[in-house]
């Protein structure tokens, strides 16, 4: 099977942290305890939504140190394709649900002499494992600048500045706060590491001030986990399996190999990272990638795709799958 | 291209390239022995104002004078001469615990001196691909006896006898970015005398 090994959990709470967020704790089944994680890391929660299976990656935010349960916060977006709808909808105390073993795409690298952290909107998730884990060992110089849209939209704010009073600053759209990213990249310790959760357009931001300030490559770190973009639906050959397969307007290129009955690797399923990179043996028309995973010069190739976020438009496209 | 070619190795044995000026907000460079000629070199790069914002340091070794008046041309905004590493290693530690981010390092010369710097400066979270290297001179190294845990610096044969217990040591290319030095073990545990000749490092 691929993916990280499963889990199966009931879902023990459901508390609505504002009009956009929900929280969601989930304890094993089986009564044991939880695989142990690091700071940032995700877990792929696995959805029936009417018959269409839904694998959405959520960070974990619950404290590392605690094995007892999970905890994910969960933004409704009314326009996506459903995941979070049907989280927010449909997923209620005492339901049994699948979720995946933690996997970590943005951890905290240890060696930092200091970790400033940037989370925009529903990107704080994984800097309050992080923040946690930081603090449990009691070896973490942190400070966090969170952007958020209003203050009721700021989940967990008034918490973080409750707990971190020096290390928190939280940054109000509607009064036109912004991070004041040239003053903050300025006397940084050396050794000093950043790291970015948050709409790309934030992302982009902070990491080209940084660049352009002559920070280290390594120091900086960003995730973002793209949900796949519905478009127009197209057909794909798989030449391994010797199966056509229809990808619908509101269905990835991935979940659609799956519902074909073909067992293909995934890890994040929001492009980020890298394990369901497929070889394209034949392709007449245009990709439309999205994932972050693949250099810009493998992107005008069109020899590779990553299914989970990138789709196709054109005549034929023929995978190796 | 690099000045000193080396035989390709395990990925563990570090490899150096070509200090080029980057852009940053100021410059850390470290050199000894023939290294200066590397910061020479890349003087001739730089924009104009870089060593406004330019420290360095250079230990002269065995070269002396050579490169003395040269370096000093260049009026880096601050300049220090040293007669040994560990003589310069609380300032080079100074400097770098009181730098910010926006600071580039370039460090050139014998493997030793690369190493130690490094050392200091990936201490402080600082990632090892964004320092620059360059390797020029010699190529001795330092080793570490993984059985005494002794250091003997500048060994330029193969085997050597560890300073510390006096074993024999073969000289691998097996390296720790954390102790700044190559490994050195044993090379007649096995049959002990049967120490094969000893041959120059290259
Ligand atoms: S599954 Fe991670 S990039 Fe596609």
């Amino acid at each position: 099977m691929a993916g990280a090994a499963k889990i199966s959990v009931k879902v023990i709470d459901v508390v609505e942290v504002n009009e956009l967020v929900k929280r969601f704790k989930f304890e094993r089944t089986d009564g044991g305890l939880m695989p142990t994680f690091s700071g940032g890391a995700h877990t792929v929660v696995e959805m029936n939504d009417q018959g269409t299976r839904r694998l959405n990656p959520y960070s974990l935010m619950s404290s590392p140190t605690d094995r007892s349960a999970y905890t994910i916060s969960v933004r409704r977006d009314d326009e996506g394709r459903g995941g979070s709808l049907y989280l927010h909808n449909h997923v209620k105390p005492g339901m049994e649900m699948t979720i995946s073993n933690p996997v970590n795409l943005f951890s905290l690298d240890l060696r930092a002499r200091k970790h400033i952290f940037f989370a925009g909107g529903i990107g704080i998730t994984p800097f309050l494992s992080q923040i946690k884990q930081l603090s449990a060992a009691n070896n973490g110089h942190f400070e966090l600048h969170y952007a958020v849209r209003t203050a009721s939209l700021g989940s967990y704010a008034d918490e973080l500045l409750e707990h971190f009073p020096n290390n928190v600053d939280v940054y109000h759209d509607d009064k036109d706060q912004q991070i004041p990213l040239d003053k903050l990249l300025e006397g940084q310790p050396l050794g000093t590491h950043i790291y970015v959760c948050g709409p790309k357009g934030m992302i982009n931001w902070i990491l080209s001030g940084a660049r352009k300030a002559g920070w280290p490559e390594q120091a900086l770190h960003y995730e973002e986990f793209l949900a796949p973009e519905p478009g127009k639906a197209f057909d794909v050959e798989l030449a391994v399996t010797g199966k056509t397969i229809h990808v619908k307007e509101q269905q990835s290129l991935l979940e659609a190999i799956e519902a074909a009955g073909v067992d293909a690797p995934y890890l994040c399923r929001g492009g980020a990272c890298g394990m369901c990179e497929t070889q394209v043996i034949r392709s007449e028309g245009d990709f439309i990638h999205n994932d972050h995973w693949l250099t810009d010069e493998e992107h005008a190739s069109g020899e590779k795709i990553m299914p989970c976020v990138s789709r196709f438009d054109g005549k034929s496209l023929v995978l190796d799958r | 291209m690099p000045k000193t070619k080396f035989e390709p190795s395990i990925i563990s044995r570090p490899v150096y390239g070509e200090l080029k000026p980057k852009n940053g907000k100021s410059h850390l460079l470290i050199a000894d022995v023939e290294g200066a000629q590397a910061i020479l070199d890349l003087a001739k790069k730089a924009p104009t104002g870089f060593f406004n914002q330019a420290h360095i340091i250079y230990i002269p070794r065995h070269t002396g004078e050579t490169y003395l008046a040269k370096l000093q041309k260049l009026n880096a905004k601050q300049h220090y001469v040293g007669p040994s590493f560990g003589a310069a290693q609380q300032r080079i530690q100074r400097v770098l615990s009181d730098a910010h981010n926006g600071l580039q390092i370039y460090l050139a010369g014998s493997e030793g001196l690369i190493g130690q710097a490094m050392r200091e400066a990936i201490g402080l979270g600082f990632p090892h691909q964004a320092i620059q290297t360059e390797h020029r001179g010699s190529k001795a190294r330092r080793m570490q006896c993984v059985h005494c845990k002794g250091v003997t610096e500048d060994v330029s044969t193969d085997p050597f006898e560890c300073s510390h217990c006096g074993l024999s040591l073969f000289v691998r290319d097996h390296y720790s970015r954390r102790l700044a030095a190559f490994q050195g073990v044993c090379v007649d545990a096995e049959d002990p005398g049967n120490v094969p000749d000893k041959m120059e490092i290259t």
